[in-house]
Parts: structure tokens; C-alpha cells; sequence
């Protein structure tokens, strides 16, 4: 990624996660992709596995948009796989802020 | 000759009130992993019998029994250890062991319980009876660095073999005097995520995520060290995202050849246990998860990560491709089978049961309720090395 993309990439998720939450129904479908899939790593109450913990403490000194491309992009060289085809930018980035906060149920 | 008819009769009857006798060769539990409950089942029956909850996070929760097949020892992921005793359904002892755990295994003389952590990272042996704190050995592999634990693995004379995700190493622990382990270290290669022991006992096998390939160590002979099988199985193709770690856990070695899951790729790969040489692959329709032998090592059946958990493909080894393909629910996270393999349970995360089927014609049987089910252990795992 050029400097100038993820410049753009940054602007983009950081508009889009203002400008559009998810559905019910939809933030729904997210937290249980989160809790239950993205918990056989990080683990369903996302205290860590073989993934680290996803708790707000452990995030809270991560810049959001390095997160959300983290689940969007995947991170080459770890286990992390890139997560694209399930979801958007702006619902990854929807994740990353609920994450930050506290995690829905 | 009327008095010893009383006697019999009376003798009847107490058999009918006191407490009634059975064996424990039949039953098995399944974890329920959202709510910390076990549901505990009968697999004559086809049925629940007790449901035990206060077990606490059993995300990824396993479960090992003692010998005589009476008592469970249930890891859960919050380093929780719950001893159960399924023929009074309720728990015996619990403790929390660590902060973070990823599963257990129990020693040959059935004595001694070791926990398998990621943080702390390391193992811890207990004793069986009381879960009392026996010792532990911590997985530094550099000054002060410390390594998740994976694929846990008993091994004959209370060895246990595992191996150290970050620190890329097997390690075999002896616990003939558990309260002064003594442990041999090999370097294994990158990202070990899992481990299995052959039903021998001879081999462990430890799969790599860092790189293609599989580390094997000799148990009989471990001073040859470990070597790599496999290795490049996938020639520098690039590889396929995978949404969920496979598990080694539960024998898939059939017929003289081991069926291991590849990484990355869509396929079961087939190694010669006598060369360990690869001799085939099998193309899948998904990352597998579990690739399990049937205990007659006919089938394996095959499971796989999001988002294709919902489809379970059967390979005939006989055949040496997928014979049958099915959808069985949503989410299928664990299969188990009859002690003799006639049946398979399925647990279907998303659909809330475990569904049972006929392994022979596919047909289903029944299905029991179960709240977000994921491990389903049977007795029958009592009595076999690497369960």
C-alpha cells in the first residue's frame, strides 16, 4: 500500500465508521461472526487464544483505523487471515469501535 | 427351599430399590460452550440423561477420562479444570489453573491430569484423584519468554508430548516422578498450531502454520530428533485464507496411512505411515478442521473452517476419495464417534443440537438439544493413547 492509499484507506474507514452503522440485523450477524469465529482464535469472550485478546484495555493504545485494516486486510505473516469477503470497511471499522467500547453479547 | 425363594426374591428387590449399578462404557458428555454447561448422554440410548452447568468459559473446552471411565476432566479456555462423575452427574472437584488454557491430557497409568496453557504459557500435572497441584513446567524458550502450548499429547511411561507455537520447538515432558518432570526439547519448525500421537504411541506429529510441512519425532527414538514430513506440500502456490486453526486431536491415522488436513489448501493429504512419505491428496470442499478416521479406519470424515462449517465430507479410504457430501446444520464444529463407529454424533453449533447419524448409510437418527454444542467426548476415549 502506497503512503497516499492508506493515507485515503485511513480517511475512508474513519468516514465510513461515522457515517454508516450497520443494521440491527446486521450488527447482529457481526457480533455472532466475531464472538463465535473470530473466538476460535481470539476466543469467544475475546480474552485471547492463539489470536491476542480483543478487550478494550489491551486495544485501547492501537490506532482504530490500523485495527479495522487489520481485519479487513488480514496480517501477512501471522495467522490472521484477511476477513474482506465476509464484510465491509465500514463494518470492520464498526467492529474495531464496539471492540474499543464494550462488546455486545 | 420356599425360604431361599424369599431370600432371592428379597435380594431382587433390593436390587430394584438401592442405588442402581451400570457401567460407564456407553456415556460421554458434550460441551455446551456459551453457557458453561455439559450435557451428559447416553449413546445406547441415543439420549440426554443430566445437564451440569457452572463449568465456565468452554469455548474450545476438551475433555479426557479416567480409566475406569467414570469421571471427566474438562478443560475449559478460562484455565478452569472441572473433574465431573458421570454416573452421579455432578461435579467432584474444580479449580482454575491458569488464565488462560487450551486443553488437557491424562497419563498412561491414568494418574496424573496435565493442563496445556497459553498463559501462563507452559504445562501443569495434577493429581488425578484430587487435583492437587503436582508440578509445572513453563514453556520458556528464550530468557524469559514464555510459549502458548499446543497439541498436548500422552505418550507411554507418563510422557507427554506437545509442542510450542511460538517457540517452534516439541517438547517431551516425563512425569514418571511428577512432582520432578524432566523434559527433552527439539526443534520442530514455524508456528506448530497442533499435535497428535499415533495410536501406537510411537510417532508425534506436530502441524506447522508458519510453513508447509509437518514435524514428526520417534518417540522410540527421540534422539534422532524431529524431521520434517511434507514439506512443501504446497510447491510455493500461494495460499488460501484460513478462518479457523485445524485440530490434529483424534486419530486419523487408517489402514497404515495418516490423513492430515493441509493448511491453506482444500485438500486432506495422505502420508504413508511406514515411509512417511506423501502418497496422495484428497480434494475437500473447504480449510478441514478435523479430518477423523472412523475407529475401523474405513472413513474419514471431515469437517471445515467458516465459512464452510456447514458441509461435512466422508472420504472412503477404500475408494481414496470423498464418497458422500452433506450439509448436516449450521456450524458443525466436532464429530464423534460410537465406540465402534456405527454412529457419529455432529454438533451443530449454530442450530443449538447434535445430530446422530448412521455412519454405514448416512441416515439420520436423531438429534438431541444443546446450547451452542462444540466438543462431543465419549468414554470410549478411556482407553486410547492420544485421547
Amino acid at each position: 500500500m502506497s503512503p497516499s492509499n492508506f493515507i485515503f484507506g485511513l480517511f475512508f474507514l474513519s468516514t465510513v465508521a461515522i457515517a454508516a452503522e450497520p443494521e440491527v440485523a446486521r450488527q447482529k450477524e457481526l457480533v455472532h461472526l466475531v464472538r463465535q469465529d473470530c473466538g476460535s482464535c481470539h476466543g469467544m469472550t475475546l480474552k485471547g487464544g492463539l489470536g491476542p485478546a480483543l478487550l478494550p484495555e489491551t486495544l485501547r493504545d492501537k490506532p482504530a483505523e490500523g485495527l479495522a485494516a487489520t481485519i479487513y486486510y488480514g496480517r501477512p505473516g501471522t495467522p490472521m487471515p484477511p476477513w474482506k469477503a465476509f464484510l465491509s470497511e465500514a463494518e470492520a471499522a464498526w467492529i474495531v469501535d464496539k471492540l474499543m467500547t464494550e462488546f455486545p453479547e | 427351599m420356599r425360604l431361599l425363594l424369599i431370600a432371592c426374591f428379597a435380594l431382587l428387590l433390593n436390587a430394584c430399590t438401592g442405588p442402581q449399578l451400570r457401567g460407564t462404557g456407553d456415556l460421554g458428555l458434550i460441551i455446551e460452550r456459551a453457557s458453561g454447561h455439559v450435557t451428559l448422554v447416553n449413546t445406547t440410548a441415543r439420549q440426554p440423561y443430566a445437564r451440569i452447568g457452572g463449568l465456565g468459559d468452554l469455548s474450545h473446552a476438551s475433555a479426557v477420562y479416567s480409566r475406569d471411565g467414570r469421571y471427566a476432566f474438562i478443560f475449559g479456555r478460562d484455565g478452569g479444570l472441572t473433574k465431573i462423575d458421570l454416573l452421579e452427574a455432578k461435579i467432584v472437584k474444580r479449580i482454575i489453573q491458569s488464565g488462560n488454557a487450551i486443553g488437557g491430557s491424562i497419563s498412561q497409568d491414568g494418574r496424573i491430569v496435565v493442563a496445556q496453557n497459553y498463559t501462563p504459557g507452559g504445562i501443569k500435572a495434577f493429581d488425578s484423584e484430587t487435583l492437587e497441584l503436582l508440578s509445572e513446567v513453563p514453556a520458556e524458550f528464550a530468557p524469559g519468554q514464555f510459549s502458548k502450548v499446543v497439541g498436548l499429547a500422552d505418550t507411554a511411561g507418563n510422557k507427554f508430548a506437545y509442542a510450542l507455537f511460538d517457540g517452534g520447538e516439541i517438547r517431551v515432558t516425563d512425569f514418571s516422578n511428577p512432582r520432578q518432570p524432566t523434559t527433552q526439547k527439539f526443534p520442530a519448525g514455524k508456528q506448530p498450531y497442533d499435535g497428535l500421537v499415533t495410536p501406537d504411541g510411537r510417532y508425534y506429529l506436530a502441524g506447522l502454520f508458519g510453513e508447509d510441512g509437518v514435524a514428526m519425532l520417534d518417540l522410540w527414538q527421540p534422539e534422532k530428533g524431529a524431521r520434517k514430513i511434507l514439506e512443501n506440500y504446497g510447491r510455493g502456490e500461494e495460499k488460501l485464507p484460513v478462518f479457523k486453526m485445524p485440530h490434529l486431536r483424534g486419530w486419523s491415522v487408517a489402514q497404515g496411512k495418516a490423513y492430515l488436513p493441509a493448511i491453506g489448501r482444500h485438500e486432506v493429504l495422505i502420508v504413508d505411515v511406514a515411509t512417511w512419505q506423501e502418497v496422495g491428496r484428497i480434494p475437500v470442499r473447504g480449510q478441514p478442521v478435523f479430518v477423523m478416521a472412523r475407529p475401523d479406519g474405513r472413513q474419514i470424515w471431515v469437517n471445515f473452517a467458516f465459512p464452510d462449517n456447514g458441509k461435512v465430507d466422508v472420504i472412503d479410504t477404500l475408494a481414496g476419495r470423498v464418497t458422500h457430501r452433506m450439509e448436516p446444520g449450521k456450524a458443525i464444529l466436532h464429530m464423534e464417534f460410537a465406540p465402534r463407529g456405527e454412529h457419529v454424533w455432529l454438533s451443530a453449533r449454530d442450530d443449538n443440537k447434535v445430530l446422530i447419524y448412521n455412519t454405514e448409510n448416512f441416515a439420520k437418527l436423531g438429534e438431541i438439544p444443546a446450547e451452542s454444542p462444540s466438543g462431543i467426548f465419549f468414554t470410549s476415549r478411556a482407553v486410547r493413547t492420544g485421547f
